[in-house]
């Protein structure tokens, strides 16, 4: 089977999943992110890559934060960005979403930042892009249901690479809730393929997909036990509709046993580095002392998710 | 008119028969089996020289979209695709829309098909009124309209005191129910196996015990109540295991299995499939060869094609939010073939499962050619190839997941009562 991602020459030619990406390209996307880095720090904080081309971000799930980093990396770049809030235009009049793809390659698209609800919904565009035969444009996944969302896995990793150096000595711990959680799959299929010999995640039962273990991953339900030692812990945000219902009992409850709180996170090493995609919800998965901490390293992680957002682009851009 | 098939080789798994044996067919039935009738003078000869001459296939599940679904697929349309698939024989699921339930409506469909003098059709009826559960169907009144049983289709039953007695009621007539072993309220949101591929994938996930409790419960009812079940469309080796069980504790239990569930697997969804988006989910490969064995022991029944034609709009969308279903009667011998020779089964045991088998299931004397019997016969060429396309497949449905395959044999003519209706162009 063909992998949509990788174009005849094994380049990427979309990005949709960190799963099934070999190591040599994640680390080229990690390496290429590095110098963009300090394009932020610049006066002019613009580089020419992208000039004349014309990136959509076609969003058919509202988002704020998501849609403002890719923006920003976008026009760093010195592309066009034009912003397509999807959910509230055509598709509720009944237009197709591989119609609303054709009509944007119709105003010369070059790239689509695609975020949608369904799972696999940027593979169908790619896909269809491939049988339509415009092969110089490229899809970005920004996020797909519960499938992946590869920007969000690559800057963890850029941002665990920058505290850690190496990934082959770590033990890492992902929290909460997995289920429902592309985050989380981005981010089990690029530790595995870093190289990272324990890989554990942690949440009670019912937010743990079956058979995840197949993913590569020791799973824990205990968080001090699951804690133990590790470097990175990655909290996972837990979305207000989970709280209350058949999956949990309330926010609080999910708060007092799965919480990072200062005495769980004690179990980790001294050096252990705290890091969460945002938006946080404090009190819920994360105690402000640990958020506002030492060893989180969150904000940095936005800082770092423009940068390697800019490295996907330019990258897509010249393959 | 009378025919003669001359030179073929003869199968009818009804009868045991594998031999080379000529066939002659008057007034719509078979006259002569190896030798002519007195008088005899053919107006037709088919010589079916190194072909296979067999029963007209009996497909369990065909959906033809009528009424209701007329965009999707028409009898004109799917009816041919019966005939170039050898299939002469359908069982209609009752999801048409409204949904079989009415005399009428069953009386309706059963004229519109005889009228256009192809495949015959046994109308399965709904369970319920609307199939929603609640209210009992006029079964009596329904089964003197031409059905042949009643089902849920892929409604299951919410209130099990209602199913409990829509399988008393049908009991005290001796109806057999047919049921797709689904619970109502679990994993019903789900898209795909809750297994590996779905947790990669980030699917929605439909356990194997969404299948195992409906079954619990099933034969269970069918315990209490003496009612005649037949399971459709079993997908894993846990509910097999329960039918097994079942069947061997003397209840009067049939099942099937669909030609994508005994070929294919979740790994076939790859990435986002959405030809693999079916009802009830592709499981895991464990299960597949479960289902591919339990084929060929005998502890399923029959093999069908769960024919769904869907419009490429349905499918054209994100795997979850894609239609389930998959077109199939054109597929139907083809995959047959194949099982049976990757079980090395006699062509004569192969046919059985979709032929003489699923008839009984119906209750019909169709699948069968003893002297006197209906002239529905298929005949095609083992060697042969089929190649699934686009473009070749008649159905109006072009939504199946072996859409480039090359599959073993090839129809060469289909005969319904008497009336050659395909002839291989």
């Amino acid at each position: 089977m063909h992998n949509p991602q990788l174009n005849a020459h094994g380049e990427l030619q979309h990005l949709l999943s960190l799963d099934g990406l070999p190591r040599e390209i994640l680390t080229a996307i990690l390496d290429t992110a590095e110098p963009f880095t300090e394009v932020a720090e610049r006066e002019i904080k613009k580089l020419p890559i992208l000039r004349g081309k014309s990136i959509f971000n076609l969003f058919f799930e509202n988002s704020t934060r998501t849609r403002t980093t890719f923006e920003i990396a976008a026009k760093r770049l010195s592309a066009d960005v034009i912003n397509l809030n999807v959910a509230t235009s055509s598709t509720n009049k009944g237009e197709t979403l591989l119609d609303t793809v054709d009509n944007l390659c119709a105003m010369q698209a070059d790239m689509f930042v695609v975020r949608h609800a369904s799972s696999g919904a940027p593979y169908l565009i790619a896909e269809h892009l491939h049988t339509t035969r415009r092969h110089d444009i490229h899809v970005i996944n920004a996020g797909d249901g519960r499938h992946a969302h590869p920007t969000q896995g690559l800057l963890d990793m850029y941002t665990i690479r920058h505290y850690k150096q190496d990934f082959t000595g770590l033990v890492i711990a992902i929290v909460g809730d997995v289920l429902h959680s592309r985050v989380a799959r981005s981010q089990i299929a690029a530790l595995t393929t870093l190289g990272v010999p324990e890989v554990r995640v942690i949440g009670p039962k019912t937010l743990m997909p079956t058979d995840l273990e197949k993913l590569g991953v020791r799973v824990f339900h205990d968080m001090r036990e699951g804690l133990r030692d590790v470097d990175v812990v990655m909290m996972l945000r837990l979305q207000n509709e989970r709280m209350n219902g058949p999956l949990l009992p309330s926010g609080q409850e999910f708060f007092k046993v799965w919480g990072l709180t200062p005495e769980k996170l004690a179990v980790a090493r001294p050096d252990a580095i705290v890091m969460h995609p945002g938006p946080m919800n404090r009190g819920v998965e994360i105690d402000s002392a640990v958020a506002d901490g030492g060893q989180a390293v969150i904000l940095p992680q936005v800082t770092f998710g423009i940068a390697v957002r800019m490295a996907v682009m330019s990258m897509l851009g010249s393959n | 008119m009378k025919i003669h098939i001359a030179n073929g080789r003869l199968i009818d798994p009804a009868h045991d028969i594998d031999q080379q044996r000529d066939l002659f067919i008057a007034s719509g039935k078979v006259v002569g089996i190896g030798s002519a009738p007195d008088g005899f003078v053919a107006a037709r000869s088919i010589d079916a020289s190194g072909k296979i001459v067999c029963p007209g296939l009996v497909d369990l599940a065909a959906r033809l979209r009528e009424p209701g679904f007329e965009y999707l697929a028409t009898l004109e349309s799917e009816m041919e695709a019966a005939m170039a698939g050898g299939v002469t024989s359908l069982a209609i699921p009752p999801d048409t829309d409204p949904p079989l339930d009415e005399p009428g409506l069953v009386e309706m469909l059963c004229y519109r098909a005889k009228k256009l003098n192809r495949a015959h059709v046994y109308p399965v009826g709904a369970l319920t009124e609307r199939l929603e559960g609640k209210r009992l169907s006029e079964m009596s009144e329904l089964m003197d309209a031409g059905c042949v049983a009643f089902s849920q289709a892929n409604t299951p039953i919410v209130d099990t005191q209602v199913l409990f007695c829509a399988l008393q009621y049908a009991a005290t007539f001796g109806y057999r129910v047919w049921l797709q072993p689904i619970a109502p309220r679990f994993g019903h949101e789900g898209v795909a196996h809750d297994g590996e591929v779905a947790t990669r994938l980030g699917l929605p996930g439909i356990p194997t015990a969404a299948e195992t409790i409906a079954l619990f419960t099933y034969i269970e009812l069918a315990r209490l109540t003496g009612a005649k079940l037949h399971i459709t469309r079993l997908s894993s080796a846990e509910g097999l295991a329960l039918v097994r069980a079942a069947k061997a504790e003397g209840l009067d239990i049939t099942c099937d299995v669909s030609i994508n569930h005994l070929h294919l697997s979740e790994m076939d969804i790859g990435y986002f499939n959405a030809h693999c988006r079916l009802n009830p989910p592709l499981r895991s490969l464990r299960d597949r060869d479960a289902l591919q064995a339990a084929l060929a022991n005998g502890d399923i029944d029959a093999l069908c094609s769960n024919h769904s034609p869907i419009d490429d709009d349905a499918k054209q969308v994100p795997f979850s939010e894609a239609e389930p279903g998959a077109t199939g009667i054109e597929l139907l011998l083809p995959l047959a073939l194949k099982w049976g020779q990757g079980h090395k089964l006699s062509l004569l045991e192969t046919l059985r499962r979709v032929t003489i088998n699923p008839a009984r299931i119906i209750g019909s004397k169709a699948g069968q050619l003893s002297l006197g019997a209906r002239a529905d016969i298929c005949i095609f060429d083992a060697e042969g190839e089929t190649t699934v396309t686009r473009e070749r497949l008649r159905s109006q449905g072009k939504n199946t997941p072996f859409l480039g395959h090359n599959l073993p044999g090839k129809v060469c003519y289909t005969v319904v009562e008497g009336k050659v209706m395909y002839a291989e162009p």
